[in-house]
């Protein structure tokens, strides 16, 4: 690590945990960040003139006549239009082989955005797959989740969003990526010509898990840059909060607070909505939309770190296997884009509203229809027409692998309509029936 | 309250935003202070004193703070400045005025005044000279946003006051001496229209607070219908994430009858609150013409700002409710979300390290909320002139789980319960209120009861029960049906189900995104009721359980298409007539 001349050097720990230390020191401030025998160290805790660090890396091997010297700041990171195309570890430091980036150094974890600052989000962003599109429209400045098992091809829909979504500039903050998804990422990016738009953020599985509390602050001081300097629109990428939040709970444990629900720290919410909030619009036309994933275990959406991010985040999108048509489709039921609507029916046709609820109404229809069958009942010619309606659904709009406008999806639907259903079934606004009604 | 030599200490401890202080005088319990750091100072209050360490919660980020940096306590509680010129302004929690603040980012240590102290305001005296007043009386008024914005004895002076001086007619600004007045042994005070009040304290200078009995029209139909709420009345609404908890109070604070809202969004996200910024200028307010933000007033403390500032944000805002209650204004309140509140408290006391209750939360929190919830009410002032405060609140339950410490302390606090439907929500029934748990422990109050059936109709309150059974019996239907199969049942089960639909369809569910639909008036909601509780309690013949649904279908969508026409128009009743062809066409 940096260190300067003038700095005075400790050489006394008092205690020492599996995260944290603690020495005599004075003149230290809060936040800051500290060497210890050159691993990289923030101060977590003041009593007096006890200082407590947290250690990144872990402890291992630290002996209680460490060297420490204190850097006077909080963590920083360089920022500058070399960042594009580069990929960096949690500490902002090139992994890549390539040059140290020259420009401008910051502070992570700025300030928030003040709200009254904020424009509102209304720019669509489309991604060509109609369970996303058409039934959870994303805007930029947008904030959203996937819910996801970890057997599930989340990162994989996640690559094909960013590298459709028409944005200046993606950064990707990777958590305890495996090593094959960090290179699967690497490899989409580069075959799609795209590289010298991506910014990456990588802390592996192969690196102590506390390093992943960096890399949300790395990435999203990168966006702001970006989004503020550069009036560009950005996306970030943040694949796996639910390990970041597993992080979050490490560090709270070692430091001996109360657990609340699931063994995560009471402050669980605020961690999550720190990061999360900084996706804005701003009046200037930069925009940061964040895109995360959230793994489930067990597809359990109660547990502290789903729940507490689904309160955070504009919604959320989960991944199905439907087995009807063998392929993995965006849920319709469970999924939901809180900010589609300020801009359907208003930047997409003006029927888009109403057909998205009624083929969602009728696609509900047809599981309940699929219960009774599983039940043992007999079908009405209703359910029968419901059925055979979803399966087209599924097909045809719900797949991950479409790929067609707005305006083809809603057409789609509408002869959907017209093939299964009657006009009353539908019920639809008339003036909407007149116009689109499928002959 | 207020002391001359002010004690001052200095940071020996951080954790986070709790700073330990150590003292060389007295401090009291909530006293506000402000913690130096290089050229910025952070307000803090204190949570707890031990010895001579003060325990502190900073509004503010601590980062870079260093033991020793110097604190210096104020001798008062953190207060709201009360005056003219609140209404349309957008605050923190901490009533700094967003507005005013530079720059696109939140700078720490950045405290605005709420108020604008250039601007004149056309004040008319309503007290003479010789006049005895007390805390609350009306002075004068001046005219904010075409509301009678009183200017009032401030509420910090307690026992009789006889008016020495008062101004004339005349524009002054706020900070301009309005009136002098002397107490029993002659002491003058002065005064201007600007007044201070701790937040945590309750402003009571009211005569009496009688029990609600007025209905507080919402256009919201499963509220208005089914579960009315009263002007001064408390209501709750819980919901897992993702049932429209968000979108219901921004259907509410549109539309409800009140003078004012205030809206506090409290560790929600900010693009909630750039929403209400950008809409609320631009629509209107059916009742008056004038443009919503007009009556509006935002506290916001989203998610990502302060914590500690998150927990003062509720207080803030009820205590400029309690300001223009004062005034003899109906105010509507809605939070969202306590539980954001309620969790800030949990923060704190985890890093107080006070041994935990339920889920972590503090011991007190039961306490805490329906100490809150007490301060609204419909009251009678001092001067027989009355004045309320509803309050609406959301609860975020962790899970979805309405057993969960803060819906558990909010149901005992508050009478009304709208809870949000996981499973209407997903099936896209919005507004998803739950008609069966929710209630309204209001349509029990005679009162209530009393002034439904003179001011809606003599048979509504009859109708409003009967729809509930109806409602009641559908899903008893139902879950027959599902056991034993379409065709184990008799017809009337299928009857009883559809008859029950067509409530849900045309009553409960409403579309908050529809010009027409979003908002019902109550006349309209009584004829809609009346008209869809004939065809309920009409006998139909039908062949086959397949032709009760594809019956009632039809019959729901032309109820449908009615609720999306404007009331009482030439296509309404065409809507109408071939309603009546459908039913005719099966009667019995």
């Amino acid at each position: 690590m940096e260190s300067q001349a003038f700095q005075k050097i400790y050489t006394k720990l008092t205690n020492i945990t599996k995260a944290t230390v603690t020495l005599k020191a004075t003149g230290v401030g809060y936040d800051e960040i500290a060497s210890v025998n050159g691993k990289l160290a923030q101060v977590v805790k003041i009593a007096g003139d006890d200082i407590t660090l947290q250690i990144f890396e872990g402890t291992e091997g630290i002996p209680t006549n460490a060297e420490i010297s204190f850097l006077g700041r909080p963590p920083q990171l360089t920022v500058s239009d070399e960042l594009a195309g580069r990929f960096f570890n949690a500490f902002g430091n090139p992994i890549d082989g390539g040059p140290e980036i020259q420009g401008e150094v910051r502070d992570i974890g700025s300030p928030s955005v003040n709200p009254v600052r904020r424009d509102q989000p209304s720019n669509l962003i489309a991604t060509g797959i109609a369970g996303i599109d058409l039934n959870n429209t994303l805007v930029s400045g947008q904030k959203i989740p996937f819910f996801a098992d970890p057997d599930q091809p989340y990162n994989q829909v996640m690559a094909m969003v960013a590298l459709r979504a028409k944005t200046d500039k993606i950064i990707l903050g990777g958590m305890g990526l495996t090593n094959d998804d960090y290179l699967y990422f690497k490899n989409v990016f580069d075959n799609a010509g795209a590289l010298d738009r991506i910014i990456s953020f990588v802390n592996t599985t192969e690196n102590p898990p506390v390093e992943r509390l960096l890399v949300p602050d790395m990435a999203l001081t990168a966006a702001e840059y970006f989004a503020v300097d550069k009036n560009e629109s950005v996306l970030v990428l943040l694949t796996d909060m639910t390990l970041y939040a597993d992080a979050l709970s490490i560090v709270s444990n070692r430091m001996d607070q109360i657990p609340s629900k699931d063994s995560m720290p009471g402050s669980l919410y605020s961690d999550l909505a720190r990061i999360y909030e900084k996706a804005v619009q701003f009046p200037s036309g930069g925009s940061i939309t964040i895109i995360a994933v959230t793994t489930l275990s067990g597809g359990d959406i109660t547990h502290a770190i789903p729940d507490n991010t689904g309160y955070i985040t504009e919604g959320q999108l989960f991944l199905r296997r439907d087995t009807e048509i063998g392929k993995v489709i965006v849920d319709p039921f469970r999924s939901l884009s809180r900010l589609k609507q300020l801009v359907i029916g208003k930047q997409t046709r003006e029927d888009h509203p109403q057909v998205m609820n009624t083929a969602i109404r009728l696609y509900a229809d047809a599981a309940n229809a699929r219960t009774k069958l599983e039940n043992g009942f007999d079908l009405t010619d209703y359910d029968e027409r419901t059925l055979s309606f979803a399966k087209e659904y599924s097909e045809r709009i719900l797949a991950i692998d479409v790929n067609v406008d707005t305006d083809t999806m809603l057409d789609i639907t509408w002869e959907l309509f017209g093939r299964h259903f009657k006009k009353a079934e539908v019920a639809i606004k008339e003036n909407l029936v007149a116009k689109y009604w499928a002959q | 309250m207020e002391k001359e030599n002010r004690t001052t200490g200095k940071v020996v401890g951080i954790v986070a935003n709790l700073v330990m202080v150590e003292v060389n005088g007295p401090v009291s319990q909530n006293e506000i202070c402000f913690i130096t750091l290089k050229q910025e100072s952070l307000m803090a209050e204190v949570i707890k004193i031990m010895g001579k360490i003060a325990y502190v919660q900073v509004f503010e980020s601590t980062r870079g703070l260093m033991p020793g940096s110097k604190v210096e306590f104020q001798g008062h509680m953190l207060e709201v400045t009360l005056g003219p010129g609140i209404l349309s302004r957008n605050y923190d929690g901490l009533q700094n005025d967003l507005d005013k603040m530079e720059g696109i980012f939140l700078k720490r240590g950045e405290y605005t005044d709420p108020l604008n102290r250039e601007k004149k305001w056309s004040f008319k005296p309503l007290a003479k000279v010789g006049d005895e007043v007390k805390a609350g009386d009306w002075l004068g008024e001046v005219n904010e946003n075409d509301q009678p914005h009183k200017i009032m004895l401030p509420f910090k002076m307690k026992g009789t006051y006889t008016i020495k001086k008062i101004v004339d007619e005349g524009e002054y600004t706020v900070d301009h001496q309005i009136a002098v007045v002397t107490n029993g042994d002659g002491t003058e005070t002065n005064l201007t229209m600007v007044q201070k009040w701790p937040v945590k304290v309750a402003i009571g200078d009211y005569r009496e607070k009688p029990r609600p009995f007025k209905l507080l029209e919402t256009g919201v139909r499963c509220m208005d219908t089914l579960n009315p709420i009263t002007e001064g009345g408390t209501g709750f609404i819980p919901g897992p994430f993702g049932t429209g908890k968000t979108v219901l109070q921004h259907a509410i604070s549109k539309q409800a009858e009140a003078d004012i809202v205030i809206i506090a969004a409290c560790g929600e996200r900010a693009n909630e609150v750039v929403e209400v910024f950008t809409e609320f200028p631009e629509l209107e307010d059916p009742r008056t013409g004038k443009k919503l933000i007009e009556r509006t007033i935002i506290i916001a403390n989203t998610s990502n700002m302060p914590v500690a500032a998150r927990e003062a944000s509720v207080y803030t805002a009820m205590t400029i409710g309690e300001y223009y209650r004062a005034m003899g204004l109906k105010v509507l309140l809605m939070a969202d979300s306590t539980s954001r509140w309620a969790q800030a408290l949990r923060e704190m006391s985890n890093r107080l390290e006070e041994l935990p209750g339920p889920d972590a939360f503090p011991m007190d929190l039961s306490a805490v909320i329906s100490n809150f919830y007490s301060r609204a009410g419909y009251v009678f002032l001092n001067n027989g002139k009355t004045g309320s405060i509803t309050f609406i609140g959301t609860v975020s339950p962790a899970g979805g789980n309405l057993k969960e410490p803060v819906t558990e302390s909010t149901r005992k606090a508050a009478r009304c319960f709208y809870g949000l439907s996981q499973a209407r929500a997903d099936s896209k029934r919005y507004p998803a209120i739950d008609p069966i748990d929710s209630y309204s422990k209001y349509l029990e109050y005679p009162e209530v009861q009393d002034y439904l059936l003179k001011n809606v109709g003599e048979d509504w309150l009859t109708d409003v029960l009967k729809a509930k059974d109806v409602l009641l019996r559908g899903k008893e239907a139902m879950e027959q049906i599902n056991i034993l199969g379409d065709d184990g049942v008799p017809m009337a089960f299928h009857e009883t189900f559809w008859k029950s639909e067509l409530i849900d369809f045309v009553i409960l569910q409403q579309d908050a995104f529809d010009n027409i639909d979003a908002s019902t008036p109550m006349k309209r909601q009584q004829y809609m009721l009346s008209k869809i509780l004939s065809v309920v309690e009409s006998k139909f013949a039908f062949g086959h359980f397949e032709d009760v649904s594809t019956f009632f279908k039809e019959v729901i969508n032309e109820f449908k298409q009615m609720n999306y026409t404007e009331f009482d128009t030439e296509d309404f009743r065409k809507h109408e007539q071939t309603l009546e062809e459908i039913l005719n066409k099966r009667a019995n």
